[in-house]
Order: C-alpha cells, then sequence, then structure tokens
C-alpha cells in the first residue's frame, strides 16, 4: 500500500487540509456523491471535481483516505474548515480527472474492483 | 505503525493545543546585572539549573548561562559583572504564543532555554526549557488519556450499569430543509454516538450512511423533518419524517437512477436517484410510506448481528 504523502510528493499536488499519514487501498473518480457512497471503500482516494461541503461527509461516512480536487478547483471555505476539523486531507491538482487519475495507477494505485 | 500514527498525530494536536504559559517554569531565578559573575556560582549549582535571565524591574535585559559561568572561571574572571558577560540580544517567546513556536525556536537556534515574557507589558514571566515542553505534553497526554477511558468505561459500561430487561436508545436529530450547509450532520452525530457506544465499524457505518443519504433527501426535498435513531437490543431503527411535500410515486422513486432533483441540487453532486437504492443495499430492512403534501415516513432497520461483541 502507498502512503498519502508519497502520492503528494510524486504528483505534486497541493494540501490543503488533513493528516497525511495515511495509507491509501485503491482509488475511486466520480462527481457524484451518492454513486461514492454506494462505491468507494474504506481508505480510497477519491477523485472529484465537487467542491462543496458534502464531499467532507461523504469522506468521514466512508473512511476515505483523502480527497483530490481537480482542474485546479479550490475547495469553498466552509469545506476547508469541515475538513480541518474531521481531519479529512484534501488535495489539489491542476490537472483533469483523467490525467490524474493515470499517473495514480502509475503510482500502482488502482480501482476497487 | 497505527499507534504510532496515533501519537504523532496527537502530540502535533497538542503543541498547537498548548500554550507557552501552560508548560513554562514560573518561579523562575533572575539576577542582576551589576552583580559579579561569582554570584552565579550559587544559583546555578543549589537550583541546578543551567542559564539565568538577567532583568532589571522585572524586564529581561540579558541571559547568563552556566558555559558563560564556566569561561570566566577558566580565565579568572569571576568578579567582572555580569553585565559585561551576559548574551544581550536574548530570544525570547511570548506566553500566550502557541507551544509548537517554541519547538520550533529551539529547532532553529539550538539553545536550551528561552525567557517567555507577556505580551502586553513586555515583562519577564517565566522560561522554558525542552524538559518543560516534555513534561508539559505528557502531562497533557496523560489528562487525555484519563478522560477518554472514563469516557469508554461510561460509554461501553452502560449495558451493564443500567439493569432493566431490555435497554433502549433513543437519539434525535432535526434536519433543516434546503440547508446543505448543515447536510451530514445528523449522520455524522449518529455516527459518533454509536462509535461511542462500542458498536462495531461495519454496523455503525451502515447505519451512518443509510442515515445520510435520508438527511440528504430531507434537505434536498422537504421543508424539514427530524432523525430519530433507535438503538435496540437487536437492531438500529432509524425513522426519518419529514413535513412534505411527499413522494407521488414511491415504486418509482426506489428505481436507481430516477430523480426529481432541482438543478441546484445537482450540481452540488447529488440528486443521482440513488439515495433510496442505497440505503435499500445498506440497510437490513427499508420500508418507506408517503402522503403528498402531508409528508414521508422512512424506516431503516441494521441489525446487530455482532452486538456488543467487544464487551
Amino acid at each position: 500500500m502507498i502512503n498519502l504523502k508519497d502520492i503528494v510528493q510524486k504528483l505534486d499536488l497541493k494540501v490543503v487540509s488533513g493528516n497525511l499519514d495515511r495509507e491509501v487501498s485503491a482509488g475511486y473518480a466520480s462527481d457524484l456523491l451518492s454513486d461514492v457512497i454506494a462505491n468507494a471503500q474504506k481508505d480510497n482516494i477519491w477523485i472529484t471535481l465537487q467542491i462543496h461541503l458534502n464531499i467532507v461527509a461523504v469522506a468521514n461516512l466512508q473512511e476515505l483516505a483523502g480527497i483530490i480536487l481537480v482542474n485546479g478547483r479550490e475547495p469553498e471555505e466552509s469545506t476547508l474548515k469541515k475538513a480541518e476539523q474531521e481531519n479529512i486531507p484534501i488535495l489539489l491538482t491542476e490537472l483533469p480527472t483523467f490525467e490524474i487519475v493515470g499517473k495514480l495507477y502509475e503510482l500502482g494505485i488502482h480501482g476497487t474492483q | 505503525m497505527d499507534d504510532n500514527k496515533r501519537t504523532t498525530t496527537k502530540i502535533q494536536e497538542l503543541t498547537y493545543e498548548l500554550r507557552i504559559k501552560d508548560v513554562m517554569t514560573k518561579n523562575i531565578e533572575t539576577v542582576g546585572s551589576k552583580m559579579h559573575v561569582s554570584h552565579l556560582r550559587d544559583i546555578l549549582y543549589d537550583k541546578r539549573i543551567s542559564g539565568v535571565p538577567v532583568a532589571k524591574d522585572n524586564k529581561l535585559i540579558g541571559i547568563i548561562s552556566i558555559e558563560d559561568f564556566i569561561k570566566c572561571l577558566e580565565q579568572n574572571e569571576l568578579d567582572t559583572l555580569i553585565e559585561d558577560k551576559m548574551t544581550k540580544n536574548v530570544k525570547t517567546l511570548y506566553a500566550d504564543e502557541p507551544l509548537v513556536h517554541a519547538v520550533m525556536k529551539f529547532e532553529k537556534y539550538g539553545f536550551g532555554r528561552f525567557p517567555v515574557i507577556s505580551r502586553k507589558d513586555k515583562k519577564l514571566v517565566g522560561i522554558i526549557t525542552k524538559s518543560d515542553i516534555i513534561k508539559g505534553v505528557l502531562k497533557k497526554l496523560e489528562t487525555a488519556y484519563h478522560d477518554e477511558e472514563e469516557r469508554r468505561y461510561r460509554a461501553s459500561h452502560i449495558f451493564n450499569d443500567v439493569v432493566a430487561d431490555e435497554i433502549f436508545f433513543k437519539f434525535q436529530y432535526y434536519v433543516e430543509g434546503k440547508n446543505f450547509d448543515r447536510a451530514g450532520e445528523a449522520a455524522t452525530g449518529l455516527k459518533k454516538t454509536l462509535y461511542r457506544l462500542g458498536l462495531s465499524p461495519e454496523i455503525v457505518r451502515r447505519a451512518a450512511i443509510s442515515t445520510y443519504e435520508a438527511e440528504i433527501n430531507i434537505v434536498a426535498f422537504t421543508k424539514g423533518g427530524k432523525i430519530i435513531a433507535y438503538l435496540e437490543p437487536h437492531q438500529i431503527r432509524i425513522v426519518i419524517t419529514d413535513k412534505g411535500p411527499g413522494i407521488p410515486d414511491i415504486e418509482k422513486a426506489l428505481k436507481p437512477g430516477f430523480s426529481t432533483a432541482p438543478g441546484w441540487v445537482r450540481e452540488l453532486g447529488f440528486g443521482a436517484g440513488m439515495g433510496l437504492p442505497n440505503i435499500k443495499n445498506f440497510a437490513d430492512k427499508m420500508t418507506l410510506k408517503s402522503t403528498v403534501e402531508k409528508g414521508t415516513r422512512l424506516e431503516i432497520t441494521v441489525k446487530l448481528s455482532d452486538y456488543r461483541n467487544e464487551d
């Protein structure tokens, strides 16, 4: 398993919240929250363009390892506050979903199947 | 590994939480600048300290250490004045700064101690050493540990302490309609509560996720409602009621992918038509009743097959 800290370093992600000392089991990419709830698994890294507060609730409930926001999108202020509170790592990238997922795959992070 | 991870974070957390004034030594020895260096012998030896702030009218004007004293001893300069041998540009810390600032300054300068002054009147109020930091953090950790122990005791022993043939808990949460900023609070609250009561993580997750989906439905579609979770001897029963507008076609609403969510809800990533199907998946039982204009009642059951296994 790969550590969140390694992912941040290797993919040059910007960290805006949370503790990076976490192992990542696999990845899931989706912008529909209910889809993430249905299909992501514990310790997954979640790739999305949603920046609203509720991504933190979903990550918290599913006990995800962290959230990567794509396309240079920044979380809303309330999202950030909640993420700090619940200690959910939020990472930012300028890349779109397809590219960042490809890079994650190269690092050995695969899907949930 | 897990333990290590937790302690590191906890200690980091504590260094932000604790203030310098919480851990510093308050009753400190000071010397005057016009005293002779020889005077230090008694203070350093008697008090077993390695450095003394030099003060005038409670204001810090320098610091003199055991190293300075030894140098004077070697060069036979014990009768010089402290002001000629002390360090004058002293690095200090404010009493109200978080402890992490002290940690960083120790790392940066490699000094053994920093005098602490009050931000308001710049008066010398204490001194901080690395061992003060360690002691302070350990003490705080111990307190936190005791609190945690006590809390755990309370939570898991409720079942043993309460005398009854069967025990039921009821937790009630109110959910505002149309307010996505608070959506998820009920589910997160229930999750924390159930964990504290010692339920297994899998059961807690299933109950919390089902509750979350139901909570989102209240927020997205209704004028508000409430969630009542009953913890019963063999199951968690979650009853979600709202004040309308009700669901015209329940069969359709249960179909995966069917959604009546308005645009603003979809933009937030909801409205995929997966809420109710998700609940059906995560729960052991789900019943949905709705009267148009009056409201909807959703009942979710999660069975506690491994209830209180951890006792």
